[in-house]
């Protein structure tokens, strides 16, 4: 059905197979956030991987950006419905998280959990496999608070909630527990070519 | 970020609605009174999504904030501002007519929300049309919570912006709890115990003491420069950062 009088604002075309169905290009950054913006001092931060309820291994600062650093350029999409192209990250691959943990994932899904009581849950392989890292730098500087610094998880073929801001541990787990926004309606995946925005989507 | 999960999953059918009236409410913002063609129950803080298409397919959808009561279903209103580089608000502004159908779904959203079991005191902060959501929590409260004290601060350019100022004033002219606090930034204040500049931390310290007690839940909605200024003012005096829940719009 066709709303009556709306034309619209098309997409370029040769950018047609990079904007997933009911998105929009922004050229800003829209910040959204559940609650107020943590400040996390570096010398307090820390990250923690946990199996289930017991954690495994543990960074500081210093220690977590001693891990191999990986650069990612990549379009990301929010559920509230924009897009933001080619944008360019620096961080520390899952992958090699767990490599120098020296854990093999023991379950299939994993809960990331951030300062302010945030988290959100992925499939194991949606996180590895080069697909996903803890980034600490946005355009070459370090990552701001208003965008999840120091340290925010990114996986950007998923809509954006999934790349929590101010990550501080992944916890893995048996059966695939909704996390923050999972738990209030939004989709326990969430692909944004799928259009997955809401639970029943 | 501590709230109640509401059990009730999304609506995610879309569903159209019939525009009843049409009213302008600032010079930009105007309200749209709409019919659901399947009525709904919500809760104050909620939105919908509004979808527009075009002949040939191409789709744009945003969110909106319902600013009518609970109490008031079937009709919503949405009350949606004109962003001059925006797609869907200037659609609505310049081609919606009274008596239009327009495609959307809800209600949706589980975290900004508030209803009268969740008890008080509230603390309020609005910025310009960030006061929407807190529209229907005011309206909620009004109805069936006079009881919960309620202490809205919100933000606007120019007396004249002010959304719901008639409203607003008329509330809290009562008495009975609902305390208003304006601040307009590029006018001098016009009421006693108003401001005249942009929100900071000695102003967020007074709006709390105006609080009767700590207030139990705080919400915050407007761009994210004005949010943050807000909460992190009313965290330095003493707030809670779990009991604040945020909405923000615009980027940095």
């Amino acid at each position: 059905m066709a709303t009556r009088g709306f034309i619209g604002r098309h997409q370029p075309s040769e950018l047609m197979n990079r904007i997933p169905p009911g998105q929009h290009l922004v050229d800003d950054f829209p910040v959204l956030s559940a609650g107020p913006t943590p400040r996390i001092p570096l010398d307090q931060w820390m990250f923690t991987m946990k199996v289930g309820p017991e954690p495994v291994k543990t960074w500081n600062w210093a220690e977590f950006n001693a891990l191999p650093k990986t650069k990612m350029t990549r379009d990301i999409h929010c559920v509230t419905t924009w897009s933001k192209l080619n944008t360019a990250w620096e961080g520390v691959l899952i992958d090699d998280i767990l490599a120098q943990a020296g854990i093999d994932p023991p379950t299939d899904f994993v809960l990331a959990h951030s300062y302010g009581g945030y988290s959100t849950n992925l499939p194991i392989a949606d996180v590895t496999r080069g697909l996903a890292m803890v980034a600490l730098r946005y355009e070459g500087k370090p990552l701001e608070p208003d965008h999840g610094g120091p340290a925010r998880l990114l996986v950007p073929h998923l809509y954006f909630w999934k790349s929590a801001k101010w990550v501080n541990g992944l916890q893995f787990t048996k059966r695939n527990e909704p996390g923050f926004w999972e738990l209030r309606g939004y989709h326990i995946y969430g692909d944004p070519w799928r259009e997955q925005r809401y639970t029943d989507d | 970020m501590i709230d109640t999960i509401i059990a009730t999953r999304p609506a995610v059918r879309w569903q159209t609605a019939v525009v009843k009236d049409i009213i302008t409410r600032t010079p930009r913002i105007k309200s749209f009174i709409l019919l659901p063609s399947r009525p709904f129950k919500f809760v104050a803080g909620q939105h919908v999504d509004v979808r527009l298409t075009a002949p040939d397919g191409y789709r744009a959808t945003r969110a909106y904030s319902i600013a009518s009561a609970p109490e008031d279903s079937p009709q919503i209103e949405l009350a949606i501002e004109r962003l001059e580089d925006g797609e869907v608000s200037p659609y609505f502004h310049e081609v919606v007519e009274i008596g239009d159908s327009i495609e959307f779904r809800g209600p949706l959203g589980g975290h900004f929300i508030w209803s009268r079991i969740d008890g008080g005191p509230l603390l309020l902060i609005g910025g310009g049309s960030g006061l929407v959501p807190l529209m229907a929590i005011i309206r909620h409260r009004k109805i069936v919570a006079a009881d919960v004290p309620i202490v809205l601060l919100l933000s606007a350019r120019y007396w004249g912006d002010v959304l719901y100022r008639d409203e607003l004033i008329a509330l809290h002219e009562r008495r009975d709890g609902f305390t208003l606090v304006l601040t307009v930034t590029r006018e001098p204040p016009k009421r006693d115990g108003d401001y005249g500049r942009r929100v900071d931390t000695s102003m967020m310290a007074e709006v709390l003491r105006r609080v009767p007690g700590p207030p139990r839940h705080a919400f915050a909605c407007g761009t994210n420069s004005f949010v943050n200024a807000a909460v992190d003012g009313a965290i330095a005096a003493g707030t809670p950062a779990s009991i604040i829940r945020t909405e923000r719009y615009g980027g940095v």
